[in-house]
């Protein structure tokens, strides 16, 4: 099975490709709505703004086989931003739509803390997680971002807290997404992507 | 269950060897930086900086490989920097394999610099580097490797470069820098309590006492140190392990 990364032109495309490697997965990066058609599974790695990360979907008319492949079953693993445009809107990003494939909305993080969330956290469990699999409760993960979905509706796997709980781990189907960086995130991270890897198989 | 400190190792290179010295001055050598990046990776570094000292244009291409290779060792974040004049310096280090780019001078030079990298890439990868030394009643910054005051006052700069996008702040102290004698606590606490991002300590950095305070009185985020790591005087092992007995929250590693 080959991982299909979208490569929307911002940050960090090689160091998720290099984490795969570490893990023999075979991987390629594409922009093409084909290869998106075509994908077995799909990751969506990213960093930077909602709205760019969105506009670049459209520009490229990657968002209409993105959905599409996402929805005949295709697992896919979001990263980061790649979690959170998974939700309708955003507070970072105005009116502008996200995929929409769950419900609720990305929020702002409160300013009663320290913004971006920066660095290493634990999470915590709210039902059994396939992608957390043989990782301790104790386990941390790198995270850097300012804004998160506070409530997923049952869709959080995990969560995690910074100011107001929030969600870190997302199972739902075939659709799988973490706010946190598993490329970044040592060992704990790596095993994430291999629980991925498995799910995928 | 909270954020934990971070511990960050710090690479000055050339360009391609890790260098050490007081002020640019009587620099050697200090190891292969892939090598010390793979070591402190597996150490339970936190993330890991690379600063390209020497900033020479023609020396880029070797710098920027550098990075690609130190990358290439990592499953933590890297931030590089060093000599980032422009918008396409910072794209070059975050194409090699950088997740976070840090500026200094030329942000206080043309603070729309930091703008522009935090537009394109976010706040996130984006670190301003301040060089902050005691001037009477403030601290000032100093540019151009600490030798020339910026007349700015530090807590302002700070406070600006926030507002200009900027998501961290790495945060050195002059005074400090080079004698081992403790991390700049009353700096570091005035900068860490006025920001809202958080601040890497950085600048005299010496037992594992120096940085359970930066953490416990000087409101540190994170605290980077160079040479007592590159010369094996301070497992980051065993300074984490050191850190969690005190009460400071840190990811062990296991």
């Amino acid at each position: 099975m080959k991982v299909t990364i979208l490569d929307y032109g911002a940050g960090n495309v090689p160091s998720v490709e290099r984490a795969l490697q570490r893990l023999g997965a075979e991987s390629h990066r594409t922009d093409s709505p084909e290869c998106i058609s075509k994908a077995e599974a799909l990751l969506l790695p990213g960093v930077g703004h909602y709205a760019a990360l969105i506009r670049a979907l459209d520009e490229k008319k990657l968002r209409a086989p993105l959905v599409d492949a996402i929805r005949r079953g295709i697992p896919f693993l979001g990263i980061c931003l790649g979690l959170q445009v998974l939700f309708k809107l955003s507070e970072e990003a105005g009116q502008l739509q996200g995929l929409n494939l769950l419900p609720g909305i990305v929020s702002a993080l409160p300013p009663t803390v320290k913004l971006p969330h920066m660095g290493w956290n634990q999470v915590v469990k709210k039902r059994e997680s396939s992608l957390l699999a043989g990782i301790g409760a104790g386990a941390y993960f790198y995270f850097a971002h300012s804004y998160a979905a506070l409530d997923s509706n049952g869709a959080a796997a995990a969560t995690c807290s910074h100011g107001t709980e929030f969600t870190a781990v997302i199972e739902q189907r075939n659709i799988y997404a973490v706010q946190f960086h598993p490329e970044k995130s040592g060992d704990s991270g790596a095993r994430v992507l291999r629980n991925f890897l498995r799910r995928a198989a | 269950m909270s954020l934990a400190h971070r511990i960050i190792p710090c690479l000055d290179t050339d360009g391609e060897r890790v260098v050490k010295g007081v002020n640019f001055v009587g620099l050697r050598d200090a190891g292969d930086p892939v090598a010390l990046a793979a070591r402190y990776n597996a150490e339970g570094a936190d993330e890991l900086v690379v600063l390209d000292i020497a900033a020479s244009r023609d020396r880029r291409p070797t710098f920027l490989e550098t990075i690609r290779r130190v990358a290439a060792e990592l499953a933590i974040p890297l931030t590089a920097g060093g000599g980032i004049r422009t918008l396409e310096d910072g794209r070059a280090v975050v194409r090699a394999g950088a997740d976070k780019v840090t500026v200094n001078t030329a942000a206080a030079e043309r603070p729309e610099l930091i703008s522009e990298l935090s537009r394109e890439f976010g706040a996130q990868a984006v670190v301003v580097a301040i060089d902050a030394k005691r001037a009477g009643d403030h601290w000032d910054v100093m540019v151009r490797g600490g030798r020339e005051s910026a007349s700015l006052d530090a807590i302002e700069w700070a406070r600006m470069a926030v507002a200009r996008g900027a998501g961290e702040i790495l945060l050195t102290s002059v005074d400090r820098d080079g004698t081992q004698s403790g991390f700049d606590v009353a700096l570091t606490a005035a900068i860490s309590r006025a920001l809202t991002v958080p601040v890497i300590a950085s600048g005299g950095a010496k037992s594992p006492d120096h940085f359970a305070e930066i953490f416990q009185q000087g409101a540190a985020d994170a605290a980077l140190a160079a040479s007592i790591f590159h010369d094996e005087l301070q497992s980051i092992r065993t300074l984490k392990e050191f850190l969690a007995a005190r009460g400071v929250a840190v990811r062990l590693p296991c």
